[in-house]
């Protein structure tokens, strides 16, 4: 493709993305921005040297600032959540934060002397996906995905994809196993939430 | 012509398909009975055998040498993603890994080497499980295969099939492709190895490790063919987040 045909194909691509929702607060820029920020602090904490433990703290503290925990907690805990108490829900929220900084924080952790980055972003439906490439010591580079939403006013992601592995599914079906394992007690699987990931 | 073909992919994959009412993206299980006592049998087996072989072959092996095993299996496999390409009608496809052959074998050393990606000939791996798929195929029902792990009628199909697609195995005398079959199962478990913390997370710290490796792979799976369905993903207000 030439560069005036690509330029141009890029041009009409953008005004398809941008005329329907007028008054679409967040935008490509904003989503990128926030996914930029995010993969340059999980490149430094990969960077860093630091012990493991001190490393989930710090990715406990990327999740709490750059994703949309509410939303991640309340679709992982899914139906059940209808009979879950108030008190059940924030203490679930906080188990399970510190459940996925640990499990996917593991993740990350193998990408020490790799690096990720920002490819593109993308409107689907009503958030933006911005597509990461994660490049591993000695693999294939693959596919990294965040969806970005406003929803709660401020930008986050509320969902990841790695190589088409979507989080929010997986972990849904994960706390569905968990709380069948407790034939279906809230609290216990909550308990046992604190010790997994 | 289309219609006979897609008739004939059909037969031929024999692939079980899920009623009208089945969701796209919940995966299609009618044989879980049978699936779970194969994972369990699997599971045994990685603990008792398959584990310990990948947590002492890293602990050997050099990552350097491990590495290059790696690539010369994955090079092994260019001939049969070439004839799938050929299948698919995938052009670029074809030349992409008959070049990367060539580079790695001549280039790389007889392939312990990837100097193709380095000058821009990345990977594209294919196999026959994915030229069902671009046949028309359906993927059918979702099975765990012993030793093999998760699959789908459709790829367990074209793990067969691909045991006569690859040309080298026509093309080499018996003993080397006795050598070839042993270093692409030292590479298996090489990657048993080397991905050995994801891989027991999966098994042996998920509250449903079958349920998990079941929606795992089929996401993959579908990923890697390109069925990337935008009408599944999970929209931002699909949630009611009160109280969470």
């Amino acid at each position: 493709m030439s560069y005036m045909t690509r330029r141009f194909f890029m041009g009409s691509t953008a005004a398809v993305m941008v005329a329907p929702l007028p008054a679409f607060a967040l935008n490509n820029e904003q989503a990128r921005s926030l996914v930029d920020g995010l993969v340059g602090e999980i490149n430094t904490v990969i960077d860093s040297g630091k012990s493991e433990t001190s490393m989930y703290r710090e990715f406990e503290r990327i999740f709490r600032q750059y994703s949309d925990l509410s939303y991640i907690a309340a679709y992982a805990m899914g139906v059940d959540a209808r009979r879950a108490s108030a008190s059940q829900k924030k203490a679930f929220t906080a188990a399970f934060t510190g459940y996925i900084s640990r499990k996917y924080g593991k993740r990350f952790r193998e990408f020490i002397g790799g690096r990720l980055e920002v490819q593109g972003v993308k409107k689907v439906k009503s958030f933006y996906q911005v597509r990461t490439m994660a490049h591993l010591r000695g693999e294939s580079p693959f596919e990294l995905d965040f969806h970005v939403s406003d929803r709660t006013g401020k930008n986050l992601f509320f969902n990841m994809y790695i190589e088409g592995i979507n989080m929010l599914l997986t972990e849904r079906e994960e706390i569905g196993a968990m709380l069948d394992r407790r034939k279906g007690n809230i609290d216990a699987m909550i308990a046992d939430l604190k010790s997994a990931g | 012509m289309v219609v006979l073909l897609t008739g004939g992919a059909l037969t031929l994959a024999g692939c079980t398909v899920p009623g009208p009412d089945h969701p796209k993206a919940e995966v299609f299980d009618p044989y879980e009975d049978g699936n779970r006592k194969t994972h369990e049998f699997n599971r045994a087996m990685d603990s008792a055998l398959v584990r310990p072989a990948a947590k002492g072959y890293v602990a050997i092996v050099p990552e350097g040498i491990a590495l290059s095993v790696g690539r010369f299996a994955d090079n092994l496999g260019e001939p049969t993603s070439a004839v799938n390409h050929l299948m698919q009608a995938d052009v670029p496809g074809v030349a992409r890994n008959l070049s990367r052959f060539v580079v790695n074998v001549t280039l790389g050393f007889g392939g312990l080497f990837d100097p193709a990606t380095d000058l821009g000939i990345t990977a594209d791996d294919s196999d026959f499980g994915e030229t069902l798929h671009v046949w028309g195929a359906p993927e059918g029902a979702y099975v765990e295969l012993p030793f093999l792990g998760p699959s789908n009628e459709r790829d367990a199909v074209g793990k067969v099939v691909d045991v006569f697609t690859d040309p080298l195995g026509y093309v080499l005398p018996t003993r080397e492709a006795n050598i070839a079959t042993g270093v692409k199962i030292t590479s298996k478990v090489g990657d048993r190895g080397r991905y050995a913390d994801i891989v027991d997370s999966i098994l042996y710290e998920s509250a449903d490790s079958y349920a998990q490796g079941r929606s795992m792979f089929t996401q993959n799976r579908r990923h890697d063919l390109g069925i990337d369905n935008e009408d599944t993903y999970i929209s931002p207000e699909d949630i009611n987040t009160e109280g969470f």
